[in-house]
């Protein structure tokens, strides 16, 4: 029993460390009020959602984001967001084969004169990415590279609810403010003209303060945080704000900086089946989408969970009659 | 004392046929069999494998006498053209002189309004004799019955593919295929 | 092989047949049939059967998941994500092969901790326990290997860190470690060598195992009083049964619900003992924030990191490799190290509780492995703020502060007065992760090197029972009152 005793204290002590660090000094994220509809054992994904995710990832992401682990077809699979129990094969659903002819990627067969030419995409072909490589992506957004969205759920701590508070978490309007600051301009050289004032001729600001996630718990941060060009502050993202913070290095505000700006507004898209396109549902559905898409399977995991879990634990019951019968007579 | 080692015999003699025994085997054997459908149900085709087994051609894109190949799953397919000529060639012949005797309509499938298409025919590329690419109106040669001519072994096929000439044994097969709209065909391995 | 004569007599043609020319029949028999086995094992017994099955499952399944692996660089992360989603049950394979390895180290560092306990290393099973560490041994040599395939950043991240290991070996350490990456660097030439070696070490792992029940059979089973089961006909009817059917029974039901909780981890969290930076395909560029192995690596990777000084001309980096690797090597001299002459720790009431202080010690490892070594855990002060200025010298001088407010005055006077100054974090001292991992590591090798030997010749153990018989029916005179007569 004592064994038994400190193992649990181990093991405690174990799990309260794990929850209490959040990764890389960002804040917790949290779901949506209404928690996620596929979590615990028995949650199953909510398939509108996800549809409207998808939805979201063309019009807003996909210009940025690549998905190349996914296939149209996918799409059109049981347990996907699209699936028709007419079609059974993903291959022949008439609405996945109408969002693969809507893009047009290059061709991976030359044609007769050796050249790769565009055309539509089939369900067999993998999402269009925006970019041909990884290069050109950087190349286009200030030398970041968007990352590929296929398993962003599992590469990052707190999977849907991570994306769900990154993309409703960045400061609002009025936590934003930009100043003119002095550049400082040397007195030119004797014959010389003055040198035009080398660096940045405004600031953008952000004030803590004014950032409702960070008013809860009993921190207030008092300072000015500076957003450096082409990085946006979010309090989930991970990383160290101490550099960019104005104010008691000990106290810097959780979270970090990262490449992407706000990109989610309200009505940014017109959803097919009519819901408002709030940025909280936008969030919301895209982040269901990816969950998704970041594991196919999880339906039929759970589902198929269920059966051997069952089996398992009537496997066990007989198993321990069977036993209690063989030893009944053995002194032991 | 060898009562104990007797008991312990006995005991467990008459209960072999226990029913509880039987009943924990019998689970723990479905329980196997499960294990072992999923083992063996992996090998099966992919996912990804079967969507590139078939593939969708859009036959008006076809030239008139002549054909384009297409390749799905590496094996070849022909998709012909005929000409009105080509076409009363085929269907004039007396089925029952051929060495693998088909009718022409037998190696068609029909429209979605249920017509035929008499002037696309879909076969498979692979000559029946050993497997040789046979060559057709591209390459300028369609052997002695205008159909196809594989140069490895002399088999000569007609404008309907059927063996004609040669040592192949059978007419070149037509793949499962259909027609999605008038002019799309979706042909699967 | 075992060490009781063969009852076992084949009835058919065909069986006398075989019997004659390869008693392979004979020998599953006298192993597993009738194998006289202590009728008073509990259930810390049924840990071999359990690794048994997680050896197979493993085999089985890497060997299915290896029919659609590519073991290449470009091509490895894809066709791991390929086996989800596209190959049929790919998902249910994958997750099993990657949780079974975690069920698998947790069942042998039950069954190496039941070891310890009960005295089963003690003679005359010494080659029994030396072999189960050569197990334990390719077990993590193979788990390592295995998880450099998937490539995420992890798997490369971590595999840079542990040939660096390699390369902290004096003289030869860089030839080696080039050796085996094949190259300057972590390429297609390391991860496809890798893979054919994790697809060989089981097989290696299936033949050690052999030879560790060969080498158990040769005594028979230790059992919970550390007392021999007599080996007099007599004896073996009052203190052993048949392996079959009680104990494969047992281990079936004890592997069934070993099972259950394997089932909960695949089909409900089968992500939760990993790392989610592996689901980033490895990038050489970018070195993730905390490189941490999988948790069953953890104790030894505290270790490894404990280690902050240097003694000598030995540097720090070299010492904690000598300590990581020291820590498994002291395990294979154990029997030799442990002078008590009493086998189970049931009636050693002093070495027990420094046994479980052993255990709490190895878990409170893993804790350190898995967080920054300089985090605090007793925080003893604040933080402070130290302005780093020019005095009026030139000197460059220091001002401690408690609070922020006058440390940003004083800081802004220093550079309205044309001096340079800068407000930095004087860390507060703490009792820190890394102390922690130094003091376990002390005991750690201390409970081999120091307590056993002398706790050996010191202790006054408790009176073990006359034999496995008596001991089962002292138990049942304890459990039952005496019937009234």
């Amino acid at each position: 029993m004592n064994f038994l005793r400190f193992v649990s204290a181990g093991l405690g002590a174990i799990a309260v460390v794990a929850s209490a660090n959040a990764a890389g000094g960002a804040l917790h994220a949290h779901g949506p009020e209404e928690g996620w509809a596929f979590e615990g054992p028995l949650g199953q994904l909510d398939m509108e959602s996800v549809q409207r995710g998808y939805q979201v990832y063309r019009e807003v992401c996909a210009s940025c984001h690549s998905m190349r682990m996914l296939s149209y077809r996918n799409l059109g699979e049981p347990g996907g967001p699209f699936y028709d129990p007419e079609y059974p094969n993903a291959n022949d659903n008439p609405l996945v084969k109408s969002f693969a002819a809507m893009d047009e990627i290059l061709d991976t067969e030359p044609n007769d004169v050796g050249d790769y030419d565009y055309r539509p995409a089939r369900t067999s072909d993998t999402f269009k990415a925006p970019y041909p490589n990884a290069n050109a992506a950087r190349a286009a957004n200030g030398g970041a590279l968007p990352p590929d969205l296929s398993v962003i759920t599992k590469a990052r701590h707190g999977g849907a609810s991570y994306i769900y508070s990154l993309m409703t978490g960045y400061p609002s309007e009025e936590a934003i403010s930009t100043v003119e600051i002095e550049a400082e301009v040397e007195a030119p050289a004797e014959g010389e003209e003055a040198a035009a004032p080398a660096g940045p001729t405004t600031e953008t600001l952000i004030d803590p303060s004014r950032i409702e996630a960070l008013s809860h718990g009993d921190h207030h941060y008092e300072g000015t945080l500076v957003q450096p060009v082409g990085q946006y502050y979010n309090p989930y993202m991970a990383g160290d704000t101490t550099a960019q913070w104005r104010g008691d290095p000990r106290h810097a505000p959780p979270g970090g900086f990262l490449a992407m700006p706000p990109q989610l507004t309200d009505g940014r898209v017109s959803y097919l089946d009519g819901t408002e396109a709030t940025v909280e549902q936008m969030a919301k559905d895209v982040a269901n989408f990816l969950q998704w898409a970041g594991e196919p399977k999880q339906s039929q995991r759970k589902s198929t969970g269920l059966a051997a879990m069952i089996y398992l634990v009537i496997l066990a019951v007989l198993l321990w009659f069977s036993f209690h019968r063989i030893w009944r007579k053995v002194d032991h | 004392m060898s009562d104990a080692q007797n008991t312990t015999h006995e005991a467990i003699d008459e209960d072999r046929r226990d029913f509880i025994h039987i009943a924990t085997a019998a689970t723990a054997v479905a329980g196997a069999g499960a294990l072992a459908y999923v083992f063996v149900d992996q090998m099966n085709a992919a996912s990804d494998t079967k969507a590139a087994s078939s593939l969708e051609v859009d036959v008006s894109k076809v030239p008139l006498g002549g054909e384009i190949r297409v390749l799905i799953g590496g094996k070849p397919f022909f998709i012909r053209h005929r000409t009105q000529a080509e076409i009363s060639a085929a269907e004039s012949v007396d089925v029952s002189t051929l060495p693998d005797p088909q009718t022409d309509d037998e190696r068609l499938r029909p429209l979605p309004d249920g017509e035929y298409n008499r002037a696309i025919l879909v076969t498979s590329g692979s000559c029946t004799h050993l497997g040789c690419v046979p060559v057709g109106p591209a390459q300028g040669n369609t052997g002695d019955f205008g159909g196809w001519y594989c140069p490895c072994h002399g088999s000569h096929y007609d404008t309907s593919g059927r063996i004609r000439r040669g040592p192949a044994p059978s007419n070149l097969p037509v793949p499962d295929y259909r027609y999605v709209s008038p002019t799309v065909i979706n042909i699967s391995l | 092989m075992s060490g009781h004569p063969s009852t076992y007599e084949p009835k058919t043609g065909f069986t006398k047949w075989l019997d004659s020319r390869l008693p392979i029949v004979r020998l599953a028999y006298d192993s597993f049939v009738d194998f006289p086995t202590p009728k008073n094992l509990n259930y810390w017994w049924t840990f071999g059967g359990i690794l048994a099955v997680c050896l197979m499952t493993q085999i089985l399944t890497g060997v299915v998941l290896a029919m659609h692996y590519t073991p290449t660089v470009d091509g490895a992360f894809a066709s791991v994500e390929r086996i989800m989603r596209d190959v049929p049950y790919g998902w249910l394979i994958r997750y099993i092969h990657a949780n079974g390895a975690s069920m698998f180290f947790l069942a042998v560092y039950i069954h190496m901790v039941r070891g310890l306990y009960y005295g089963s290393y003690k003679a005359p099973r010494e080659v029994l326990w030396i072999l189960g560490c050569v197990i334990f041994l390719l077990m993590m040599g193979t788990a390592f290997l295995g998880y450099v395939l998937p490539w995420g950043q992890m798997s490369y991240h971590g595999a840079n860190v542990i040939t660096g290991l390699i390369g902290a070996v004096p003289v030869v350490g860089d030839s080696i470690k080039a050796w085996l990456m094949g190259g300057p660097s972590i390429g297609n030439q390391t991860i496809q060598r890798f893979f054919s070696l994790h697809y060989l070490l089981p097989f290696m792992i299936a033949g050690v195992v052999i030879l560790h029940i060969w080498a158990l059979h040769v005594p028979g089973n230790n059992n919970p009083t550390g007392v021999e089961a007599r080996k007099d006909k007599e004896g073996l009817k009052k203190d052993t049964v048949p392996f079959h059917p009680y104990y494969t029974i047992k281990d079936a039901f004890a592997i069934v619900v070993f099972l259950i909780i394997f089932a909960a981890f695949v089909f409900y969290a089968p992500n939760v003992l990993g790392h989610a930076d592996n689901y980033i395909e490895a990038n050489p560029l970018v070195t993730p924030a905390h490189i941490v192995p999988e948790w069953y690596l953890l104790p030894f990777y505290a270790i490894l990191r404990a280690i902050t000084f240097n003694i000598g001309p030995i540097d720090a980096k070299l010492l904690g490799v000598i300590a990581m690797f020291g820590s498994i090597a002291i395990l294979f001299v154990l029997p030799w190290l442990d002078t008590s002459k009493v086998r189970s720790m049931r009636y050693r009431p002093i070495a027990r509780q420094f046994f479980f202080g052993f255990v709490v010690a190895g878990l409170l490892l893993g804790w350190c492995g898995a967080s920054n070594p300089d985090d605090p855990i007793i925080p003893m002060g604040e933080d402070q703020l130290v302005v780093t200025y020019t005095d009026a010298n030139g000197l460059q001088a220091t001002q401690t502060y408690e609070e922020y407010e006058p440390a940003a005055e004083f800081r802004d006077s220093r550079i309205e007065a044309g001096q340079e100054a800068t407000i930095a974090i004087k860390k507060a001292p703490a009792f820190r992760f890394v102390h922690l991992a130094q003091i376990l590591t002390l005991y750690y090798f201390a409970y081999f090197l120091v307590i056993l030997p002398l706790l050996g010749l010191r202790e006054k153990p408790k009176d073990e029972p006359a034999s496995i018989h008596k001991a089962v029916l002292g138990n049942k005179d304890r459990a039952a009152p005496a019937p009234a007569e």
